[in-house]
């Protein structure tokens, strides 16, 4: 991960430049849309043919949300989700290895696997987790909002949820708190228009903005198919909450190009094939930012061919190196549900010899 | 030694604590400017200021997830529920985050945190303030539950709870907080989780039971006393973790046991007490083992259904008298 320079910062660097940020800037940026790409088309292809199981929540269409926010945050800034989380696990830090054999349950996974995919953990990068219960990490998010400001920090927290999180009271509890005690909060609502099924407008009177709003808390709309628009965005968002502006809530529009999960339809009843194919076509973060690049001449086809070879590597790598691992051991299931399992008394009532 | 009120014990247990360890906060409803809805809390504010001592508005679920967000970065909260009851709703953030953080982390991210207040029924507040949750939280794995009895083991193990590296569920008794006894003034005393304690000596039937139920199970262990039977009473203290060996060494020497609860019946603790008895105590025992709880049905409001509801020591009488089988 970088750390991602301010507009004007970048500016005075005198280099080849577009929109404010350097042509290493933006090609860093690409390289990681590109790697969040080939690595969510690898664990299509890991799940279609049963290597990896259970839910399996795709980024295919969203990758500049992950690069967009995160890429503009230092290492000790906390990051938190839902359990659409491989992307952003990678943007905050956790290699692709570790990712990968997550989702390979593997005891080399980022959790062990213990987790699977919607429970990527990376303490040591602030990668505070995917979680499952929709809006369950609005709360947690705000505890470590509120961790910061006790100590005194410059941090921030950063929460990403999908957009039917916004009708969960915890969602609403969190934002009230958020802004009563002017914590260092963002939360980020990736709005891809649809829980799971259920088009927005269809469960939601008023829009995002006048939720957020309703709290006082700062609002803002982003365009996140565009990452160069979702990094100036952030940029500024990060600097004012870090600076002690307070919370920060963002409509994050965006859109996801496969199903819900790998158990849904791309399309159907809920959306239309055309209106999925339309924006495929036409609102890909990737061939936005690579066409931008074009045309500044900042980066041609074969330059784009070899970062994309490289990444298809560094998955194929990280695929074999998932495939190959051990399972965990069944002998060491016990050791992380208290923290010291050899307490007075009895913990675990299972009867299984422990 | 001093003696205090089980409310006071646990006060100075938290100042204490706080005072020792500058990671350690309170947060709940009316905790600072009120100094508690139950007065636990009186003085904190005073002493260490609001951002320690932090009241929040009526948001359980909400302010249930700070808590644990807090403690998934290393501080170590103390969330106070007004009532276990309220906390009902904030149970996805006890078992879906508390509980499973650490395992599904694979112990990357610990939850060394507290949630207390009180519960069990008290004095005619209909169904939904008057009931025992211990079984809701001790059911997941992941969390320990205590439930001191008396004022010292308030202290002590509110003192051990705030100390443990894991999610502790403190559950006060509502009717104990005007309950004395001598205490320990010792910074350093605690109560170990996970160690039962014998509230009373006999060898003809074993009482085992927790919280406030303690204090019935002694009532009809003085009554039945007075007819020749001396009751063992044993107050686990601790449900998760439990002693099973102080379980399994009182029945070894009556070889009869009831189980006396505040909960409902079904999967209530006695329903594990009872299972843990078959598996490993089955040819110790003489008697099947009885169980005395609320009646199952919510709690009515009527002060004279409400005492029917309840646990008694009358019933408590009567079960140790079915198991030995005396009239």
């Amino acid at each position: 991960m970088t750390e991602a320079k301010t507009a004007e910062q970048t500016a005075t660097n005198g280099g080849p430049e577009l929109d404010g940020f350097s042509r290493d800037q933006l090609l860093h940026v690409l390289r990681e849309m590109l790697l969040y790409r080939r690595f969510e088309e690898k664990a299509e292809e890991g799940y279609a043919i049963g290597k990896i199981g259970g839910f399996c929540h795709l980024h295919i269409g969203q990758e500049a949300t992950a690069a967009g926010c995160i890429l503009p945050l230092r290492k000790d800034d906390y990051v938190i989700t839902a359990y659409r989380d491989h992307t952003q696990a990678m943007a905050k830090g956790i290699p692709a290895d570790a990712v990968m054999a997550e989702l390979y349950g593997k005891a080399t996974g980022s959790s062990g696997g213990m987790g699977g995919s919607m429970h990527i953990f990376g303490a040591d990068v602030g990668f505070m987790g995917g979680h499952g219960i929709v809006g369950g990490q609005t709360g947690l998010a705000l505890g470590m909002a509120w961790a910061i400001h006790y100590r005194g920090g410059d941090q921030v927290c950063m929460c990403f949820m999908g957009d039917a999180a916004v009708n969960q009271g915890g969602f609403h509890e969190s934002m009230n708190m958020a802004a009563v005690w002017d914590l260092p909060v963002i939360y980020v609502v990736e709005n891809n228009s649809y829980g799971m099924g259920t088009k927005f407008d269809r469960v939601s009177d008023t829009d995002m903005v006048t939720k957020a709003a309703s709290h006082g808390v700062l609002a803002s709309v982003v365009d996140g198919q565009d990452v160069i628009a979702t990094l100036k965005a952030f940029d500024k968002i990060v600097t004012g909450v870090r600076a002690g502006e307070g919370p920060h809530f963002v409509d994050l529009q965006c859109y996801r190009f496969k199903g819900h999960s790998m158990s849904d339809p791309v399309a159907g009843t809920y959306r239309s094939k055309q209106e999925v194919d339309d924006r495929t076509e036409n609102a890909d973060p990737i061939k936005i930012l690579r066409d931008r690049l074009f045309a500044a001449e900042l980066l041609n086809q074969d330059e784009l061919e070899a970062m994309d070879a490289e990444v298809r590597g560094v998955v194929a790598a990280a695929d074999e190196s998932a495939g190959a691992a051990p399972d965990p051991d069944p002998a060491n299931l016990y050791d992380h549900v208290y923290s010291d399992i050899n307490p007075n008394g009895r913990l675990f009532f299972d009867g299984r010899g422990r | 030694m001093a003696e205090l009120t089980y409310r006071e014990a646990l006060n100075q247990a938290l100042a204490e604590e706080m005072a020792r360890d500058d990671s350690v906060f309170l947060l709940g409803e009316e905790v600072a400017e009120y100094d508690g809805a139950y007065k636990v809390s009186k003085g904190l504010l005073d002493q260490f200021g609001d951002k320690r001592v932090v009241d929040t508005p009526i948001s359980e679920l909400g302010f249930t997830g700070l808590g644990v967000g807090a403690a998934m970065v290393g501080l170590r909260p103390i969330v106070e529920f007004m009532t276990f009851n309220f906390s009902i709703l904030a149970l996805d953030q006890v078992i879906n985050s508390a509980a499973k953080m650490l395992h599904m982390s694979n112990g990357q991210i610990g939850i060394p945190m507290v949630f207390r207040g009180p519960t069990g029924a008290a004095l005619q507040l209909g169904a939904q303030h008057s009931q025992a949750c211990e079984s809701w939280y001790v059911h997941a794995p992941g969390i320990k539950l205590v439930t001191p009895a008396t004022p010292s083991d308030a202290k002590g193990l509110l003192k051990a709870a705030i100390r443990d590296n894991d999610p502790v569920a403190v559950m006060e008794g509502e009717l104990l907080y005007n309950v004395k006894g001598e205490v320990p003034d010792d910074d350093d005393f605690i109560v170990p989780l996970g160690v039962a304690d014998r509230k009373r000596k006999g060898d003809d039937v074993s009482i085992i039971t927790h919280g406030r139920m303690v204090h019935i199970a002694l009532q009809a262990a003085g009554q039945l006393a007075k007819e020749g039977i001396e009751a063992d009473v044993l107050d686990l203290r601790s449900l998760r973790p439990l002693d099973v060996e102080a379980i399994l060494e009182t029945v070894s020497r009556t070889h009869r046991a009831v189980y006396v609860e505040d909960g409902f019946p079904y999967v209530g603790i006695g329903s594990q007490i009872v299972s843990i008895l078959m598996e490993e105590a089955f040819d110790d025992l003489d008697a099947p083992v009885l169980r005395v709880t609320q009646a199952d049905i919510p709690m009515p409001y009527n002060k004279k259904l409400e005492a029917w509801t309840k646990p008694s020591a009358g019933r408590v009488v009567e079960a140790c008298k079915r198991v030995l089988y005396v009239d």
